[in-house]
């Protein structure tokens, strides 16, 4: 936020500025945003951000639909990192309901989560690239983003809007070809991103674009309540995961890399550190999966977890329970709860209201792409337009999450 | 350091500011109180700096509606990081005067929060720098969050919600 202005006289020519409207649909800004700019030369002076234009009125959707039928409106959120929303919603109707998950669950929500963080970081890492001038680096590992998608497939059948897992765990078992994709994934991935650190990491040029670029303190960055990686950037160790261990993820050895400066440099490593986390993550709990009973994917609540299909069909008690859940017939106690999950950009709350029926009285997502761009503009002033625009490939801001 | 815990949270909101801090309850473990509007910012600025309490960190701001008492209820959620536990702050407001001091003096996060609250809900956030609409369209003349909106057109017939399990 540096304002190194040119002086001008009075009646300088060259006193004018320039309004720029950068967005809604500017191929530099990956998505649907608009900034409107005004520039001195190339220098930012002033901006004004302007959001909402995929805004779809989730939480009013919400209070209409039974718990289930909210996965996939999660899905829509950061649809870069689908299967973590999903999680998260889950694991806050299971707190409402006080539904204790089996520790086989648990590991397997923690493979498709990190997998998840692993596909998020690869998008925004490898577009600082692509926009800092090296595209090869862009396609070489956006590759494994499509074998992560490859893995959701078997895993759920879908790819990008995932809708994984139900209330208790997960629809189905992960069946062999996924746990080949993933151990297959697992020994093909390092490589790439070993090559991948080893084409920037030290690289004079992505140096020069992106270190002392957008440099944020501590406090500016608490203030304007940022959190995840952006957060941890600037030197602050908060990782939900390990604040307010959920899922299990107490039970697991990984660290948290803090950056010192904030600047776009060290946001870049930090991602990178954390996806090696995730893939040791990913390695752990293959490990203890081992040791857990095999076929155990779900918890015993069959008033939200849909039976099988057999069941419903050959059994008067199953077909019941299906009846009731599908017709929304069952309720669920009176609470208020907040969860927060550790997603691809931070901290994503679920912050629900029952009032005891079948649907959210109240259902509020704190969604860290709209809280951490509310500095976006603050920040720009002074800065470059070029700088500008991987400030923001490098916060990772999606429409999504922007807009809900 | 002090042990920092709901109780000793607790103990020292009741110190400072007796009956004016109301309501204390902690569904989940998660540390809830009421407060009223007129010492709202007092309670936050204390909650944040004191020695003791340090919820340094404001999560999320929202509100909720609840048309059967006619108020609307503005949420605050704080965290304090070093002690990992958390607050939620909940002021109750008439729906017909929905106002509140701004939480922007204490955080600058709170700026859009406070927008997207004022958009949904319109509460509005009293010396907020720029209390605009921030998701909706500027030319929207509700505040579509509110109870009394329906989410579809209540005039379709083809949509009603019993066919739908709902």
């Amino acid at each position: 936020m540096n304002h190194n202005q040119p002086v001008y006289t009075d009646n300088d020519p060259q006193n004018e500025l320039v309004t720029l409207n950068l967005g809604p649909t500017h191929p530099a800004t990956h998505g649907v945003f608009q900034n409107v700019l005004q520039l001195d030369g190339e220098r930012i002076v002033s901006g004004v951000s302007t959001i909402g234009y995929i805004h779809r009125a989730f939480e009013k959707i919400a209070e209409h639909r039974p718990f289930y039928q909210i996965t996939p409106l999660t899905d829509r959120l950061n649809y870069c990192s689908s299967p973590i929303n999903n999680m998260g919603w889950h694991m806050t109707v299971e707190k409402l309901l006080n539904i204790k998950v089996p520790k086989r669950v648990d590991y397997l929500r923690i493979i498709v989560m990190e997998l998840a963080r692993i596909s998020d970081h690869i998008i925004c890492n490898t577009i600082i690239a692509q926009d800092t001038g090296a595209t090869t680096t862009f396609l070489y590992l956006f590759q494994f983003r499509e074998h992560i998608y490859e893995i959701y497939e078997e895993i759920c059948g879908a790819r990008l809007t995932t809708n994984i897992g139900r209330i208790g765990g997960f629809e189905r078992d992960f069946n062999d070809i996924a746990f080949a994709k993933i151990n297959k994934f697992l020994k093909e991935f390092p490589v790439a991103l070993r090559e991948f650190e080893s084409l920037l990491n030290r690289n004079r040029i992505f140096i020069d674009r992106t270190a002392g670029v957008a440099c944020v303190t501590p406090e500016q960055a608490l203030d304007y309540s940022w959190s995840g990686p952006l957060l941890r950037a600037t030197g602050v160790d908060y990782d939900v995961r390990v604040s307010e261990p959920y899922c299990s993820y107490d039970e697991f050895d990984f660290e948290v890399p803090v950056g010192t400066s904030g600047d776009i440099y060290d946001r870049y490593l930090v991602r990178n550190e954390e996806m090696w986390q995730s893939v040791s993550l990913i390695e752990q709990a293959l490990e203890k999966l081992k040791h857990e009973p095999a076929g155990i994917f779900h918890a015993d609540v069959p008033d939200f977890y849909l039976p099988a299909k057999e069941e419903v069909y050959n059994n008067m008690e199953a077909l019941i329970y299906h009846f009731k859940i599908v017709m929304g017939e069952i309720d669920a106690p009176k609470a208020e709860v907040y969860h927060a999950v550790e997603g691809g950009n931070g901290e994503l709350g679920f912050y629900l209201i029952n009032d005891g029926g079948r649907t959210p009285y109240r259902l509020h997502f704190r969604r860290p792409s709209f809280i951490n761009y509310s500095m976006y503009a603050k920040m720009s002033e002074g800065m470059l337009l070029s700088d500008a625009i991987i400030n923001m490939s490098s916060m990772n801001i999606i429409a999504g999450e922007l807009d809900a | 350091m002090a042990e920092v815990n709901n109780s000793s949270v607790i103990q020292l909101l009741a110190d400072r500011f007796g009956a004016k801090v109301s309501g204390v309850n902690e569904p989940y473990g998660l540390l809830t109180v009421e407060t009223t509007k007129d010492v709202i910012i007092v309670v936050l600025t204390y909650l944040k700096e004191t020695e003791g309490a340090k919820f340094s960190f404001l999560t999320d701001i929202t509100a909720v509606h609840y048309p059967d008492t006619k108020h609307i209820a503005v949420v605050y959620h704080l965290h304090n990081m070093v002690n990992k536990i958390r607050i939620r702050v909940k002021v109750f407001i008439h729906e017909q005067t929905p106002s509140i001091p701004t939480a922007t003096v204490l955080w600058n996060g709170a700026n859009w929060m406070e927008r997207e609250t004022y958009d949904f809900f319109g509460v509005k956030f009293e010396g907020h720098p720029d209390l605009r609409r921030i998701l909706n369209m500027d030319e929207l003349n509700v505040h579509p969050m509110l109870k009394q909106y329906p989410l579809e057109d209540p005039n379709r017939v083809d949509k009603k919600d019993e066919y739908f399990g709902r």
